[in-house]
């Protein structure tokens, strides 16, 4: 019996196996279940958290899931902070795409105290949201190459996401912890550089897409690895709450962005993908083929962005052009009073959601009328997905439950807020 | 199929939970009602197997303190949507914090296990029926729930603490 459970171990080569103790016979002689701690810090679990696996040689028979290892108080530590000062709290929850979370936290704030962003804001957040999503489906997607133990087409698409991320350098100066929105529209319009880059990187990153594709989506191993791995059925996904790419690979064409449109994304063209089968396959093939429509939706915002202010007048609410602040004794008090938090919000409630790259990223927020929410609380599509996970994974070998894991893109920090 | 407007939902839900409805609104648009503990899961389900409405899809839910409200110092916060007609609905109820035991959803919605334990985990909040209600974010031997009022965050005016190695 020992030596099965050694020949476990050694076989998967991952971490550490100990027996339960549970007996099962098979036949003429009866084997021990094996306990498998996969994670906290296992690279292949996309962050900090464990799944304690029950393991019947390299079938799972159930696992357990836990989380809050990197959990940070967002929720509480937003009860004290005014709105401006909640931005960075947002853009550490899916940092693969963090203007998605900031946007989506500005449109909360907006909603609740009613001001109105023009059009040209709009369509620039249009943009940079867009380009969030690629960034988010491409890392997906390339990881999930990558556990499959294909490694190039990681090494193309990096390349893609920090083009990306220079284009986001050049629009607000940051790279990952992006803070290119104020409240009522963006902190500064694109520049003439921003737009070049963005317009040449819209050109040419088709050619890399197409070869990463080629790469995969027809590719035996690759096939062989995710086709009918870790399927779920529409029901199943509607329950479980799934939103997103990992709904849409399930077959139901929910998108926020189409049913409840916000910053003008009722002015575009484009298609929602979806999969038949709710596989990892479907989810990887969803993800990429989002990224096209992306593109479209770049290609559409860029050919007719409308000219006029980048921001609403609303000088109560947004931050002040700094050298303004500098000449102007309005503008100074206009940023000294939003810095201290003195904004009056009106009294209510609030739920805005947007399309965030792994699905309905939501924010309720209760106002009764003080300089910080009296309570927020962070819709995450991760936090939603990971609970389905021991249902997706048993009956599975461990190799799947590695794939399917990479092919929901759980993140760690939206997971856990 | 006629769309599901707030008005028909409303009309729809006060047929049949009329004496338990309380505190109807509708900011910015979202229908928002309280209801009572034992009318809690009754309305859920009539909302999410009614052929015509089809409330299937719990988005979230979340817990709420009210430290100055008598006998409903704790509250539950859920927003559910039916997929079909796109209407949203937040639905509340408030109960005393000595009291803090509200029917689970599990039955009802996957997606309610650990949006439930982080209820729990956050708030006190006692779901009858849980499977596995145990702390979800925080450390299992926590002995408080940190998102009551009463655990305020460190206030930064504060000066009896002289932490100038922290950058205060």
């Amino acid at each position: 019996m020992a030596d099965i459970k050694n020949s476990i171990s050694s076989n998967t080569g991952i971490l550490s196996g100990n027996a339960s103790g549970t007996i099962q016979n098979y036949g003429d002689h009866e084997r021990e279940l094996t306990t498998l701690n996969l994670g906290p810090t296992h690279p292949a679990t996309h962050g900090v958290f464990q799944n304690i696996l029950q393991m019947d040689g390299e079938k799972i028979v159930s696992g357990v899931p836990t989380i809050g290892y990197i959990h940070r108080a967002f929720e509480k530590i937003a009860e004290r902070r005014p709105f401006y000062q909640i931005t960075p709290l947002t853009d550490r929850l899916n940092y693969c795409s963090s203007p998605i979370n900031n946007m989506g936290w500005w449109m909360t704030v907006e909603k609740l105290l009613g001001v109105k962003t023009p059009k040209r804001a709009d369509y620039m957040r249009v943009i940079v949201m867009e380009l969030a999503r690629i960034t988010d489906h491409l890392i997906c997607n390339s990881i999930l190459g990558v556990d499959t133990g294909a490694f190039t087409g990681f090494l193309y698409v990096f390349q893609e996401r920090e083009k990306v991320y220079e284009i986001y350098e050049e629009i607000c100066g940051a790279r990952l912890t992006t803070n290119m929105g104020r409240i009522g529209g963006m902190e500064r319009d694109f520049s003439p550089t921003a737009l070049e880059k963005l317009r040449k990187w819209i050109k040419e990153f088709p050619a890399v897409m197409r070869e990463f594709e080629s790469l995969f989506n027809r590719n035996r191993i690759f096939m062989d690895r995710t086709v009918d791995v870790g399927p779920i059925t529409p029901e199943r996904a509607l329950n479980y709450g799934f939103t997103g790419p990992n709904l849409r690979a399930a077959g139901v064409d929910y998108d926020v962005r189409v049913m409840n449109p916000y910053s003008s994304y009722q002015d575009f063209d484009f298609e929602i993908p979806v999969g038949t089968k709710g596989d990892t396959y479907d989810r990887f093939l969803v993800r990429n083929e989002e990224i096209w429509q992306s593109l479209r939706i770049i290609g559409q915002a860029l050919e007719n962005l409308p000219e006029g202010p980048y921001h609403a007048d609303a000088p109560e609410y947004y931050l002040p052009p700094k050298q303004e602040v500098y000449r102007n004794m309005e503008a100074l008090i206009y940023h000294f009073k939003i810095i201290m938090g003195e904004i009056d919000a009106p009294v209510g409630e609030v739920y805005h959601s947007v399309e965030g790259g792994n699905g309905e990223l939501g924010f309720y927020l209760i106002s009764d009328g003080g300089r910080a929410p009296y309570r927020l609380h962070f819709r995450r599509p991760c936090f939603i997905y990971y609970q389905a996970y021991p249902e997706m994974v048993v009956g599975t070998s461990l190799s799947d439950a590695i794939v399917i894991l990479s092919s929901m893109n759980v993140i760690a920090g939206e997971l856990d807020a | 199929m006629e769309p599901l407007t707030n008005q028909i939902l409303l009309e729809n839900l006060t047929k049949k939970f009329g004496d338990s409805l309380f505190d109807i609104w509708e900011p910015y648009g979202l229908l928002t009602l309280t209801t009572t503990r034992d009318s809690l899961l009754p309305l859920l389900e009539y909302l999410y197997h009614d052929e015509y409405m089809q409330m299937n899809f719990l988005t979230t839910m979340c817990g709420v303190h009210y430290p100055e409200k008598q006998d409903a110092e704790l509250g539950v916060v859920y927003h559910v949507h039916s997929l079909v007609h796109n209407v949203r609905i937040r639905i509340k109820i408030f109960f005393p914090i000595e009291d803090p035991r509200v029917p689970t959803l599990t039955n009802l919605y996957s997606t309610a296990n650990w949006m439930e334990r982080e209820t729990y985990d956050f708030y006190g909040v006692i779901f009858e029926g849980h499977p596995n209600l145990i702390r979800i974010l925080n450390v299992e031997d926590m002995n408080y729930h940190p998102l009551r009022k009463q655990y305020a965050l460190e206030d930064g005016t504060r000066e009896d603490k002289v932490d100038t190695f922290f950058g205060r």
